[in-house]
């Protein structure tokens, strides 16, 4: 996304990245920045709680404008009470039995669409004006 | 116990993670320089916003995204129904996403915001996309013009760039 940011900056569209992975933020440097600590795949914040979503929105917007080049502003909203749920991302989980496992939520690499419902398979238009497919030439 | 953590570095547990599967390190784009620059135009409530978002989100009626460094994008009509809405993604937990979408697309997030007056709108249209392309060069050089090109046409005020 970053790398996208900076491009559209560069042809003087301004931009804000959300990000929920501050390592990778911090290395593409993006022009604008906010940083939310919540688990990836929740970047604007969790499924069941709209009043906090744009809260978190509304101060990532609102401190927008006294962000400096390549700043990056940590949101104020923690995601637990505690940091534990961090422990185990992307790091082996012990099971009670003594092996460990990991939590991949990784697909295989397929190249045909993977549709989040079949039914949506039947209803895709083949022609699909929306759907903008690049040449890679 | 309640102590805080630093954010996790995904760059160290990815390394990690592909040390123990046996795949070459995947090696990140740094940039240390300033970066590209463009003053904001106009106060908050006065920003007609563009959402740019790259958790695999399609319509229903538009085609899914493949999982192999899919470069193609989708145009979605932020009128749309939210229920039309699905994602399609090889790399992240879709739970919640898939429980309700603004985690990763914040569409009815900014109409919201919208109505109380702190931005003047969001954008006609949304630009979705599967991120986790593993060719920055791809990135930079196909995917970010096609994107600038589409944006030029929408008149807006700031692209808002929600990774998922």
């Amino acid at each position: 996304m970053g790398l996208i940011a900076r491009h559209l900056e560069a042809a003087g569209l301004p931009t804000l990245c959300m990000s929920a992975a501050y390592s990778i933020t911090r290395s593409v440097n993006p022009p604008r920045s906010v940083f939310l600590d919540f688990p990836l795949g929740q970047t604007c914040g969790r499924p069941d709680d709209p009043q906090e979503r744009r809260e978190i929105m509304q101060t990532a917007l609102e401190q927008m404008s006294s962000l400096g080049p390549g700043e990056i502003f940590r949101l104020p909203f923690p995601f637990a009470d505690s940091d534990e749920w961090k422990n185990t991302v992307m790091r082996p989980v012990q099971n009670s039995d003594g092996t460990r496992q990991m939590n991949d939520f990784r697909t295989p690499r397929l190249d045909s669409p993977q549709f989040q419902y079949d039914a949506d398979r039947g209803a895709a238009d083949p022609k699909c004006p929306s759907c903008v497919f690049i040449s890679k030439d | 116990m309640n102590q805080r953590q630093d954010p996790i570095d995904y760059i160290e547990r990815t390394r990690s993670q592909y040390d123990a599967l046996g795949y070459e390190p995947y090696t990140w784009v740094k940039h240390s320089a300033t970066p590209p620059w463009t003053a904001l135009s106009k106060p908050l409530n006065e920003m007609n916003i563009a959402l740019i978002a790259s958790g695999g989100i399609y319509a229903h009626g538009q085609i899914a995204f493949h999982h192999k460094d899919d470069l193609s994008y989708r145009i979605i009509d932020t009128e749309i129904e939210t229920a039309k809405l699905r994602t399609s993604h090889f790399a992240y937990d879709m739970t919640p996403a898939r429980e309700n979408i603004n985690v990763v697309f914040p569409i009815d997030t900014l109409k919201s915001l919208a109505r109380q007056g702190i931005i003047r709108s969001l954008a006609k249209r949304a630009y979705t996309f599967m991120g986790g392309i593993y060719s920055a060069r791809k990135v930079r050089d196909l995917l970010a013009p096609h994107l600038l090109n589409a944006l030029q046409d929408d008149e807006v005020d700031l692209a808002l760039l929600v990774p998922a």
